[in-house]
Formats: C-alpha cells, structure tokens, sequence
C-alpha cells in the first residue's frame, strides 16, 4: 500500500479519497503552525524595521530630539529652500553631492571589484578543477579569506598596506615597481585601490567556489568528445564550458553584487574619513548615528533598498537567473 | 616540442599557480601570526620569515582590559543564533519541502528577498525597536537582528536537503500513524544531520563576524562583541596604533574559524552552493 500510494504522492485516489483530504487538511493545518514562529520572526525583524525605515526617512526624526518624528513628506529626499527673497536652492538627499558622490563610489567599487573577482574566481576554479595531489589542501586554503571576520582582514591588510612599516611597500620597493612607500588607505588617490585590494582577496573564494560547483556538474563525455576529436582546450573552454557554467557565474555575480552594493564593515575600518571611499551604507549610518539626522539617514537606507531591489529584479529578470531551485 | 614536453609544460604551469594561489589566500593571514609574536620595535622591521617568539601581545589581549569578555559575548551570541535560527528553521522547511499549500512559492520567494535585504536599510526601524524593547546594550538585541540573514538561509538550505529525502520514509510514518512533529524530530532528524551541521556552522560564523549591528546596538565595552572591540582597538593617539596586539587578538578570533574549515570545508562548501546552483 505503501508503495501503490508513493508512486503518486499528489495524485487523488479514489477509494480513499475522503481519508486522503482530510489527512491532507491537517498536514497544510501543521505546516502553518510550523511556519508560523519564523514568519514571525522574519516580521519582526526584517519587515516591520523595514517599513518602520521607509516611514521615518518622510519624518524629522532626530535621536538627540525625543518625540520628535512629524510627517514632512519629500523634503528629506527633495525640497525647494526658499530664502524668501526670491532666491533658493534645492536641498535634501537628490540634491546632495555627497550622497550622489556616495553612489557613485558604490557603483564604481562594485563593478571593479566584482569584475576581478569574477575573472580571478573563475583561473581558481578552473585550477581546483583540474586534478592534482593536494587539491584539499589548496580548496581548504581558499576557504581561509573567506572564513576569516571582515573586520580582521581590514585589520590585517591595515597593516600590510601600513605606510611606514607595511609589508606591501616594502615588497613593492624591492621588486622595484615603486620607488616611494604610498600611504594606501589614507591617500585620496590609492584608498579605494585598497578597498578593492582587500575585497577581491577576501571574497574571490566564495565566487570560484560556486564556479567550481558549477563546473563540477558538467557531464564528462563532451569533454571525452572534445578530446578524441582533437579541439584545443582553450577553444573548448570558451564554446563548451562558458557557456555550460554561464548561470553558475551569474549566480555567483548576484549573490557578490548585492553584498559590494551594501559594503560597509571594510571601509569603515579600512579607510575611515576617506570622501573617496564613502559608499551609500557608510554615508547612510553617518547620517544615522554620527551626524544625528535620524530621519535623513533612513531616506538614504531607503534609496539605498530601492536601488540594490531594481538592480536585482532587473538582474534576474535579463539574466533569466533560476533562483528558484525549482526545475 | 614534443607531446611529453608539452605535457610537462602544462603540469608546471598548473603547478605555478596552485603555489600562487595558496600563498595568496593564505599570506595574509601568516603575516598577523608572525606579527602577533613580534614585541616592542621588533615589530617595526619587515621580515618574510618568523623570527620573534614573543607571547607579550597574547597577554596583553588575555590578561587585560576586556577582550576575554568580547570573546565570552561573542560565543554567547553565535551559539545562541545558531540554536534559534535551526529551531526555527526546520519545522519550517519541513511544511516548505513537503507540504503543498496555496502561498508556498510566494513565500519562499518572499524568504529569499529577505536574504538579500541590505542590512543599512532595516538599521534605522530595527535600533528604534531595540531601544523600545530596552534592549540597547543588551546581547539579545544581537541575537533578535541576526535572525534577518540566518533564518531565511538556513530555511533555504534546509528546505532544499529535506525535498530530497525520500517520500517513502514519510508515507511509512503516516501509515504508522505518526503525527507531523512526529516526523519532522524521529523519522527526518536523523538523516538531515548532515546539513543541520553545514547550516550551523555557516549561522555561527555569520553571526561571528557581524559587525554593523554590533557596533550600532551596543556601546558598553563590556557587552561588546569581538568585531566590534578589534575595531576600536587603539592607542593613546592615531600614530599609535596598537598592532601588536589588533594583530594578537586577530590570530586568536580567526584560528577557531580556521580549525573549523579545515575540518569541515567539505561541508560548508556544500552548504555554501546549495540553493545556489542546484536545479
């Protein structure tokens, strides 16, 4: 019996049609009881504070001003000041230099550092494809950077990048490529090389870890085809297995995209009061808790989830990404 | 060149780059070490090899000020994230997986979005809500807001591992007449080990290295966590940073991290491709 009704688990059966609807009533029954307690917390924790955020960027709310948190519609975003003579200026978020400044450092460090760390996730995945003694070795030394707390890389390449007594310029200096120590996180100039420096080190292995994955699930025999028909590896790599691993890549480069969107942990110890580095998240919490404008803070938050959400929606809906799981 | 020479060629290049590779992953991390053995002005001077000894930083982080308790409000956190968000986690993949009702792909989308959630864009409603709560300066704060990035992670990965246990199994159970929690803790908990373990481990490293909410919900010394205080490590003024010991107490958060990747790197690689290319 066991066997007659697993062969068609969603398929009604007559006979015992009425004993089956009711078994299934109370299995949907539990698994809202199941669901419920997440739901909640996922409520608790990711919805309300949401919403809560998106209300209090049309406030003014202040923390240094109890009760304040009266309705002021768009002028936190944008608003005619009017001197009253005539004269006037636009002020508020869309008008800020400093915030636009901060989009476009984001934009900018994303593209690049993703960039890199798709072509260099994708040289790592392709070597820990390939079979050689000690491959565990070489999959669990990647796995370091990645395990290792962003604020302790920061602090770590803080120190290697030290002007003074860092080891990179000592190394640089002395392979010749560059005949002065630069003061890497504090010049304006090298600051956000540093930036991209350290990210591209600290996330490059989950990036050739999902490639790997990807790559691991390509049948062998096109290779074997390949092979006996004599195609040059690197003609193979680019019309088989490119395309092949395509949507592992494009998950990969989502998944690195929407956290370089939102980076903040690493600039904010790497290279803090750098108008260089400044991202949305960084200049978002300034606004936040240093400059006590609470509710400008959380318009930026705001714009903030507006653009990481259209950038994923558009991502997925071009790439045609199956996130899903589902076949 | 001949096919042997060629060959030889291509395992010396393969070779080149598995030496860079892993110096590159794992230079860094090698540095803080010999650095955090250095004292005094030893650690002034570049060197590639380890050539001090010294256990003074170890014991100026150990033995004073208040890293050992970071290190104690870290660990408190990180296992309580792990325990609640796997609690919560499989009794709700165990209705995503297998049971079909009407709103389950809308909500595992719904589950989905939250995981790629900006942390900045709930900060603002969040840090009211902990101080409405009373919970400024108080770790729970921490374990309450970890929730956003290890529940629909672990539901996701959970949900995925029981789609595929057997039907067999559950049709069994029901015949015996087993009830759905029944289920979920005797007949699916046995087998799913493997990814309670994948999934635990990645919530507990999350949860350790979490910054921003550490730094914006806590501001008592005492209560802060390990990120937090490695951060505000600092000396008397800028030009005196303390790296001896930031190098010290890095080596000391980071080896039990890398302890459990090396043990387990089969699974967190595979917790960490679930989901994502699976299908």
């Amino acid at each position: 019996m066991v066997t007659a009704t697993s062969s068609l688990p969603q398929a009604e059966i007559p006979a015992g049609r009425k004993k089956k609807t009711q078994l299934t009533r109370e299995k949907i029954r539990a698994a809202w009881i199941f669901l419920t307690p997440m739901i909640l917390v996922l409520l608790a924790v990711a919805a309300w504070p949401l919403i809560r955020t998106i209300w209090l960027g049309f406030t003014d709310a202040r923390l240094s001003v109890p009760g304040s948190g009266q309705w002021i519609g768009f002028e936190n975003y944008l608003f005619w000041l009017d001197y009253g003579d005539g004269e006037g200026e636009w002020i508020g978020l869309l008008a800020d230099p400093t915030w636009w400044r901060a989009v476009w450092n984001t934009v900018y460090f994303t593209v690049i550092a993703v960039s890199i760390e798709t072509l260099l996730g994708l040289l790592v995945a392709l070597v820990l494809n390939a079979q050689f003694a000690g491959r565990g070795f070489v999959r669990a030394a990647i796995l370091v950077p990645w395990a290792i707390p962003t604020i302790v890389s920061a602090k770590m390449w803080d120190w290697m990048l030290n002007d003074q007594f860092g080891i990179l310029n000592d190394m640089f200096m002395t392979l010749g490529l560059i005949s002065a120590p630069i003061a890497w996180t504090s010049s304006p100039d090298t600051a956000m090389a540093a930036v991209i420096m350290v990210d591209v080190w600290k996330t490059t292995p989950f990036m050739a870890l999902l490639i790997l994955a990807g790559m691991q699930m390509l049948p062998g025999d096109v290779y074997e085809a390949a092979k006996v028909d004599g195609i040059h590896p690197v003609k193979v790599f680019f019309k088989v297995t490119l395309p092949l691993i395509k949507p592992a890549i494009m998950v990969a480069v989502i998944f690195r995209m929407l956290d370089s969107l939102r980076i903040f942990d690493l600039i904010y110890v790497l290279t803090p009061n750098n108008a260089q580095t400044v991202t949305m998240s960084v200049y978002a919490r300034q606004h936040l808790f240093d400059f006590d404008n609470f509710a400008y803070g959380s318009a930026a938050s705001t714009l903030l989830f507006l653009i990481i959400a259209g950038i994923t929606i558009v991502y997925i809906y071009a790439g045609r990404v199956n996130l899903s799981g589902d076949k | 060149m001949s096919g042997r020479q060629k060959k030889l060629l291509q395992q010396l290049g393969l070779w080149v780059l598995i030496v860079i590779i892993s110096v590159y992953a794992l230079f860094p991390f090698y540095y803080a070490i010999i650095t955090s053995f250095k004292s005094g002005s030893a650690i002034f001077q570049v060197t590639y090899w380890p050539t001090d000894f010294s256990l003074a930083n170890y014991w100026g982080v150990l033995a004073q000020g208040r890293f050992p308790r970071n290190i104690f409000n870290s660990i408190v956190v990180s296992f309580a994230v792990v325990v609640l968000s796997l609690l919560l986690a499989v009794t709700a993949a165990y209705a995503l997986a297998r049971v079909r009702f009407q709103g389950r792909g809308i909500l595992l989308f719904t589950i989905l979005s939250v995981s790629m959630f900006p942390q900045i864009a709930v900060l603002a409603g969040l840090f009211e809500m902990v101080r409405g709560l009373g919970l400024y300066n108080n770790l729970l704060s921490l374990i309450l807001a970890y929730m956003i990035f290890t529940l629909p992670f672990t539901v996701w990965v959970l949900t995925t591992f029981m789609r595929d246990l057997p039907i067999e199994l559950e049709e069994a159970a029901i015949v015996d007449g087993a009830k759905p929690h029944q289920i979920i803790f005797q007949v699916f908990m046995p087998l799913m080990w493997p990814a309670l373990v994948t999934t635990g481990l990645l919530a507990f490293i999350a949860a350790w290295n979490e910054f921003l909410f550490a730094l914006t919900f806590v501001s008592n010394d005492a209560q802060r966590t390990v990120p937090v205080a490695i951060a505000l490590l600092s000396g008397a003024t800028e030009q005196e940073i303390p790296w001896g010991p930031i190098m010290a107490a890095s080596v000391i958060v980071t080896v039990p991290l890398v302890i459990l990747v090396l043990i387990f790197q089969r699974r967190i690689v595979a917790g960490l491709t679930a989901g994502a290319v699976k299908g």
